[in-house]
């Protein structure tokens, strides 16, 4: 397994587990016995039903991803980890936002949210909302540049990832 | 392929005997009941404990005798928190066990029933793996892969948590169908046993130019039935072996290469061979806190080989010149192979091993003798222990000083005859624990060394033991105090002694060891003890225990305090002037 380059504080860990009730549980109890700690987390099934994909992004500066990776693989329930170096994967995040848009904000909202790829899924009166799926970067640029404009509430789900193309011949 | 109808706990027995269980350790209850039943006409031997505490760690002691998995059964929510301290003491110390736990109906989880708990949720980090079952018919295949993960790979616990809906004959949900071709369904476990030979082949070469080299001998070597290819490296290459606490037997001490116990009472010589070392080999050992003192102050000129079958193990603590994966045993034999095939090298390493034996010399394990008037020297006891025991004696030993002082002055020349709790230190192991090796070795001599603190916490599973007919023998080493706290607050806490006295006259051992239908004796006074041990020796129908009244002061040394570099070793007061 490869050692991260030093200046990356966060690694995102693909981990593939057996699709049970309670392994989830035994991830999130893992890391927090171990005192690692994790910045996102996002799991959902598989195209094979008997798998679930966690995506879990781990704060190197509790713990040296080897330590991360070898812990993780001693769960029985763990099928596979892949570490996604930085450089190499495609990082994406879900961020739904309402934000308080009066009528004559709205194009300078909408201008923001074209620039970001994003889309307005309703409009009220005084808010809209939007949604934004990008890579995490993008979410928190986007995320501050609506932040003057009040947002009322915010989601997001953390990220997903997979290794870029030319990482996936080998 | 034969079938048969069956219900869910007959299947549980079924599925136990198969696996080659002999005996299991256990109390009954409400949610466990329906698996009680067919015990009655089972192969199985059932040990009736006292408390489940009792049940688990005789559960380990029967393990670490034979290598054979122990089996304990208890059942749901009070007796499933009870069997946590084993669980945690089996998981630390790698110890193959597979905990049974009864559990409410299937459909009542979640509900707060009467004696329900989150048993898998309260054990997963202290498990290796654990099961919760929810169908009769998932019983068999559950209890094979709890058996293959408790005993392969690093061993470890595993617990089954068994609802009583698919376990009771009255439900129909316990109906299933018995097969015998059940196949194990894992996916994500995949224990590596073989070794990368290029590690091998750089392991020997460090070895060839080492000059102070030392085997760093754990605790996995004996898990992996290492101890004969040990032998043969240590010949072959004649550097000394340092067994640890985990590890003692694995290598004879009475063997000339063999340095001794590392550690926080280490004797002088394995814990400054591996100071003063240029190469450390660690075998099957995880560098624990307390063989390396202070981390940064440990052993700083050493080059490291570490060989476990964990890869997690691999560069946790220290960083490993050279990483090897895989069966301790395996990669020793390679190892062997290796240094047979392409020689041992040239280094002379006549003054490293001059150096040794001028440390064994001037520093060996000693305490101040007797002298009229004292109390007993706790030290005294354990070596007529050891010279009036058959060489084969399976010595088990509670927490505390009377540990340490079994450890050191006891003579481990064979594997499997120390039984201790290494990693957890849980007071209250060592009675339970010879239990459960006596039933293991009916005809070998089991002695329990035990504490008096320790032995208040679990002393009730001699009724167990005399009611079984398990005859363990236990040598209490009664110095009213908690005296490993007591020893840390007279030097560390300026003799500020903070609740460590127990009592001089309560309980009164013998008389309670009598209650529970133990031979008991007393012994004040050195001239007694080999009498008393003679006399214990004879003993063969019921446990016996000799109540030896000794000394509250005596400290055990040598000692590395909590927090220092091993080189700030402090030896006994009688070797302070001796040149280091």
């Amino acid at each position: 397994m490869n050692v991260p380059a030093p200046e990356y504080r966060y690694h995102t860990l693909v981990v593939k587990v057996e699709n049970r009730s309670g392994v989830l549980a035994r991830v999130a109890s893992l890391f927090a016995r171990r005192a690692f700690n994790i910045e996102s987390l996002a799991v959902a099934p598989t195209d094979d039903e008997r798998f679930s994909r966690i995506t879990v992004v781990v704060d190197l500066e509790s713990a040296p991803l080897d330590q991360v990776i070898k812990q993780l693989d001693k769960l029985v329930n763990v099928v596979e980890i892949r570490e996604l170096h930085p450089g190499h994967a495609v990082e994406r995040e879900l961020m739904l936002v309402t934000v308080t848009a009066e009528p004559d904000r709205r194009d300078e909202i909408v201008e923001h949210l074209d620039r970001a790829g994003g889309k307005v899924l309703s409009v009220g009166t005084d808010h809209m909302m939007l949604s934004l799926v990008g890579p995490p970067g993008r979410v928190d640029d986007f995320e501050d540049l609506m932040r003057p404009f009040g947002i009322v509430e915010l989601q997001r789900t953390g990220r997903v990832a997979l290794a870029s193309l030319d990482d996936v011949a080998d | 392929m034969a079938t048969e109808q069956m219900d869910g706990g007959r299947a549980l027995i079924r599925a136990l005997e198969e696996e080659g269980v002999e005996v299991m350790f256990g109390l009954p209850g409400g949610a466990i009941l329906p698996v009680y039943d067919p015990i009655i006409d089972s192969s199985i031997r059932h040990v009736l404990v006292r408390h489940e505490q009792g049940a688990g760690h005789m559960a380990e002691g029967y393990a670490q005798a034979t290598g054979r998995p122990g089996v304990a059964m208890v059942t749901s929510g009070p007796a499933a928190t009870n069997i946590v301290t084993p669980l945690c003491d089996a998981y630390l110390d790698s110890i193959p066990m597979v905990v049974i736990t009864g559990q409410v109906p299937y459909p009542a989880i979640g509900t707060d029933a009467f004696q329900e708990c989150d048993t898998t949720g309260i054990t997963q980090s202290i498990t290796k793996h654990n099961f919760l079952v929810t169908e009769a018919q998932d019983i068999p295949r559950t209890i094979k892969e709890a058996f293959h993960i408790a005993t392969t790979g690093r061993p470890g616990p595993v617990l089954v948590d068994v609802p009583k809906d698919i376990v009771d004959p009255g439900n129909p949900r316990s109906a299933m169908t018995w097969t015998d071709d059940v196949q194990i369904d894992l996916p994500g476990y995949h224990p590596l046993v073989e070794v990368d030979p290029e590690g091998i082949r750089a392991a020997a070469d460090l070895l060839r130019g080492a000059e102070r080299p030392v085997l760093y001998v754990g605790g996995g070597v004996l898990k992996a039935r290492a101890v004969q290819a040990l032998r043969e490296l240590a010949e072959l290459t004649g550097i000394g072996v340092v067994t640890t606490l985990m590890a003692r037997g694995a290598f004879p001490d009475s063997h000339e290469l063999c340095l001794g116990m590392p550690g926080m009472h280490g004797n002088f010589t394995a814990v400054t061979a591996m100071q003063e070392s240029d190469l450390l080999v660690a075998l099957g050992a995880r560098f624990d806190d307390r063989v390396t003192g202070k981390l940064d102050g440990f052993a700083p000129e050493a080059k490291v080989i570490h060989v476990d079958i964990d890869p997690a193990e691999l560069g946790k603590v220290r960083r490993p010149d050279v990483a090897i994966r895989g069966d301790v045993r395996v990669a020793i034999e390679a190892l062997v192979a290796e240094l047979s095939a392409n020689g041992t090298g040239d280094v002379d390493r006549g003054a490293w091993r001059s150096r040794i034996s001028g440390w064994q010399e001037r520093f060996p394990l000693a305490y101040e003798p007797w002298a009229p008037g004292e109390a007993l020297k706790p030290q005294h006891v354990i070596e007529c222990l050891r010279d009036a025991t058959p060489d084969d004696t399976i010595v088990s030993s509670g927490v505390g000083q009377h540990q340490m002082w079994a450890s050191q002055y006891w003579k481990f020349d064979h594997p499997y005859t120390w039984i201790n709790s290494g990693g957890l230190g849980t007071m209250g192991f060592s009675i339970p624990a010879a239990i459960g090796a006596k039933v293991a070795h009916p005809d070998r001599m089991v002695w329990a060394v035990d504490g008096d603190g320790c032995f208040q916490m679990t002393g009730q599973e001699l009724v167990t033991a005399t009611v079984e007919n398990i005859p363990i023998k236990v040598a209490l080493l009664n110095n009213s105090y908690l005296g490993m706290v007591r020893q840390w607050q007279e030097m560390f806490y300026d003799e500020r002694y903070s609740e460590v006295f127990l009592s001089k006259d309560v309980p009164d051992y013998r008389m309670w060891a009598e209650s529970m239908g133990c031979e008991a004796m007393r012994v004040d006074d050195p001239d007694e003890v080999e009498g008393a041990i003679a006399k214990a020796n004879e003993v063969d129908d019921r446990p016996v225990v000799i109540d030896f009244r000794v000394a509250a002061e005596e400290k055990v040394y040598p000692m590395v305090p909590s927090g220092a570099s091993n080189s700030d070793l402090v030896v006994p007061p009688f070797q302070q002037d001796q040149p280091r």
